[in-house]
């Protein structure tokens, strides 16, 4: 099976896209750049929402590539690309964390602890200005390094279509995946878990985890599918895979309502007033309607929308459930940062428009770009004829 | 007529995957429908190129799945709303979010069993184990190296010359019939037979008539319920010979239990001093075992060597050293009142220690205090 095989005519995205994102990008600043203007506070809050959603899809995507070298997996290799891509947003992530370090005293309850706050300045050791820039600072290289190392000998291997190189990935996954549990694990406690500080849940990492899995899942899902439709992959993607990425779509969407519905249990179980007080927050007048549409839109709706097997297969389906998926995934966050800004009632104006547009703009530039200098297939990968020709 | 046999399917055997794919797929094409594609492995690709239609399985799942759930919903709200309701935890009643791990549980249990038992008894007619292809050659070959494609004689569009011409152009390398097997035709299941059916009702009659009978009415007759009326009183019943009505009578006033010894020094220590003698002598055992229920209740506060050196840390006032002058001399009685009444913060210690067990104790606490305060005489 020789890869030589494979002709593959490297086509161009149409400049329109890079219009339309540069488009959003700078209309996403300008509301972003006003509404700061506006009210700083509340646009900080909607900053940590859209930094936290940029990391789920760029790191997400990054987890994605390693699980796919580290477990051999062949389906995914003829688009393994859309994640490395994807993973490029690493790259512009301190465009959104870096105005949020000049605003961490407005957001961060932490702080500025009152003396007479005990559990506050029992947590000082970890929960200071300090440390926290360190920590994300630190996160960020070694997201940015093994972003490096791993698309680095992607690209190589277009060219030397050296199959030691995929080895090479695979061990430098192997070291990823821990590295990538912690990070992701702290960054969930430091910019989500901290808004309250008060309150702690131990499986809050993998409850951001299950998010970031979906969202870097999903947005692959669209791109995938869009791109096929042009027909910029070779032959096409088959039905069968398309069943695999929403067969793990749907995965992830039980894997996120157990993590959910576990958190939430043992709270309302124990029913101890320094863990309750969180839900409470989030069943305080309108908070009440935007919990109810969190189980509807993240679990319930994409539940039935994948359950039967047919509905995995057909791309139309598989792309709405993913777009909802990806939407789901930034309420999500809503529902997690925006009680600590206003409690009773659901905050929600052109401010918070500001981040998605911004996002969506990114995520839209970055890929031309990516795609504008890269092969969007990995020519040179020996699983790629097998990925191709995979059936279930 | 003996050579009269039933024809059940018209056979061909391939030599590559790539032929048998080929092969069902044009059989497909040709709009037959009872045929089967046997091979020695999975063939991927094999279901679309039969043309089958997606598994039924999957709604035998949803659907005991559903029930799994709603069942177990219903039967938690029955049980702990209305049958039996009783607070737990504060919650109410119908506390949904508690029933949801058990929903999920039942939903998934129900729905494999289900999925299984279907495959088996639905899908595969588990009972019946028996096919005509059993035991041919054909068999044999598609079970080792080869692959074979089988149509059977009750396809509507079954005609033995025409198939026979589209396997030969298909480059099949064997083509063969096959015919039912006339005895395992005609061979009846016999536990659907009307007699066993009948013999199992009658059993199933009389064995739970007879355990019904003997449980709830024979139990009842003379002589059986002899054992059941006899001339007690029974735990928490009316007396019918005290006037009281009581059942349980108190003991004669002044009555002791075996090895129980009354205490007459309550709230008088040094009387408790004067007239106690300590009976237990002191010996290696009564050592031991006062070394024991020491280290176990009063090393705690009192510290491992009586010095008062409490290991709480400061949660409860340290006591004094029993290496006091004082302690040292008092007598062994007033020791013992202190270890029966307690003194200052310290409880009385007589639900924990027996009497005996006291005075091991008291002779523990003066080797303690005698290895503190050696004479030269013991080095001897």
């Amino acid at each position: 099976m020789s890869s030589s095989s494979i002709e593959y005519q490297k086509k161009e995205l149409p400049l329109k896209i890079q219009k339309i994102g540069l488009g959003l990008f700078i209309a996403g600043l300008i509301i972003v750049i006003l509404g700061y203007m506006v009210n700083p506070d509340r646009s900080a809050y909607n900053n940590i929402i859209a930094f936290t959603f940029l990391t789920s899809i760029a790191v997400g995507s990054l987890f994605f590539v390693a699980i796919e070298f580290l477990s051999g997996a062949v389906w995914s290799t003829p688009f393994r690309r859309v994640g490395e891509f994807l993973s490029a947003l690493i790259i512009v992530l301190p465009l959104l964390f870096i105005p949020l370090l000049f605003n961490v005293d407005k957001v961060f309850h932490w702080t500025h602890p009152e003396p007479a706050d005990k559990i506050l300045i029992g947590k000082a050791p970890y929960l200071n200005v300090t440390f926290f820039i360190v920590r994300i600072v630190v996160f960020f290289l070694l997201w940015l390094l093994f972003y490096y190392l791993i698309t680095r000998n992607s690209r190589k291997q277009d060219l030397s279509k050296d199959s030691g190189l995929t080895s090479r990935n695979v061990k430098i996954s192997a070291v990823f995946m821990p590295v990538f549990a912690i990070t992701i694990t702290f960054t969930a406690i430091d910019w989500l878990m901290s808004l309250e500080p008060h309150w702690f849940s131990t499986i809050f990492g993998i409850y951001y985890f299950s998010g970031t899995v979906l969202a870097a899942l999903a947005a692959a899902t669209i791109f995938i599918i869009l791109l096929d439709k042009k027909g910029f992959f070779v032959k096409g993607i088959h039905t069968d895979s398309y069943y695999s990425l929403g067969a793990l779509l749907f995965a992830f969407t039980n894997f996120w309502a157990y993590i959910a519905f576990s958190q939430f249990l043992l709270i309302w179980y124990a029913n101890l007033p320094e863990e309750t007080f969180w839900f409470l927050a989030r069943w305080d007048g309108g908070w009440k309607y935007a919990s109810i549409g969190l189980i509807i839109i993240q679990f319930l709706v994409p539940y039935m929308g994948l359950l039967s097997q047919p509905s995995k297969m057909n791309p139309k389906r598989l792309l709405i459930m993913s777009g909802v998926l990806l939407f789901a995934h930034y309420y999500d966050l809503y529902w997690l940062v925006m009680p600590n800004y206003e409690k009773g009632s659901v905050p929600f104006g052109w401010i918070e428009l500001g981040f998605p547009i911004l996002i969506a703009g990114l995520v839209i530039t970055v890929f031309y770009y990516k795609s504008k200098n890269e092969n969007l297939v990995p020519i040179g990968d020996p699983k790629l004829k097998r990925g191709i020709d995979f059936r279930l | 007529m003996m050579s009269e046999k039933i024809l059940y399917s018209l056979n061909a055997i391939f030599d590559t995957p790539d032929e048998i794919s080929h092969a069902a797929e044009k059989i497909a094409e040709k709009g037959y429908k009872k045929f089967d594609v046997h091979t020695p492995y999975p063939v991927h690709g094999m279901d679309d190129a039969m043309r089958l239609a997606p598994s039924k399985l999957g709604y035998v799942a949803l659907i005991f799945g559903l029930s799994g759930t709603l069942g177990a919903l219903l039967s938690l709200w029955w049980v702990s709303a209305i049958d039996y309701p009783i607070v737990i935890g504060g919650k109410p009643l119908f506390s949904f979010p508690a029933y949801i791990p058990v929903m999920f549980e039942v939903t998934v249990l129900s729905a494999s069993i289900a999925t299984v038992l279907a495959m088996l008894f639905v899908f595969f007619k588990f009972p019946n184990n028996s096919h005509p292809l059993h035991g041919t050659g054909y068999m044999k070959k598609v079970s080792s190296d080869k692959y074979g494609i089988s149509i059977q004689a009750d396809d509507p569009k079954f005609n033995e010359e025409e198939i026979r011409k589209l396997f030969e152009s298909l480059h099949a390398s064997e083509i063969d019939l096959i015919f039912w097997d006339n005895e395992e035709l005609n061979h009846k299941n016999k536990i659907l037979e009307p007699k066993f059916l009948l013999f199992l009702l009658a059993a199933a009659v009389i064995t739970s008539g007879t355990a019904y009978f003997s449980l709830n009415k024979l139990m009842f007759m003379v002589p059986f319920n002899w054992m059941m009326e006899q001339q007690k009183q029974n735990a928490q019943q009316k007396s019918l010979i005290f006037d009281d009505g009581f059942g349980m009578r108190q003991p004669v006033a002044g009555t002791v239990a075996r090895g129980y010894m009354p205490y007459e020094f309550k709230g008088q220590p040094d009387l408790a001093g004067e007239k106690l003698v300590n009976p237990v002598p002191i010996s290696k055992e009564s050592l031991k075992i006062g070394q024991q229920k020491y280290d176990t209740f009063c090393s705690p506060c009192h510290g491992y060597h009586a010095e008062g050196d409490s290991r709480l840390r400061g949660q409860y006032p340290n006591p004094p050293t029993l290496h006091s002058d004082k302690v040292r001399k008092w007598s062994d009685g007033r020791i013992f009142a202190v270890l029966t009444d307690g003194q200052n913060i310290m409880p009385s210690y007589s639900t924990q220690l027996t009497v005996d067990e006291k005075w091991a104790v008291i002779n523990y606490v003066r080797a303690l205090q005698r290895a503190l305060n050696a004479k030269e005489s013991d080095l001897q």
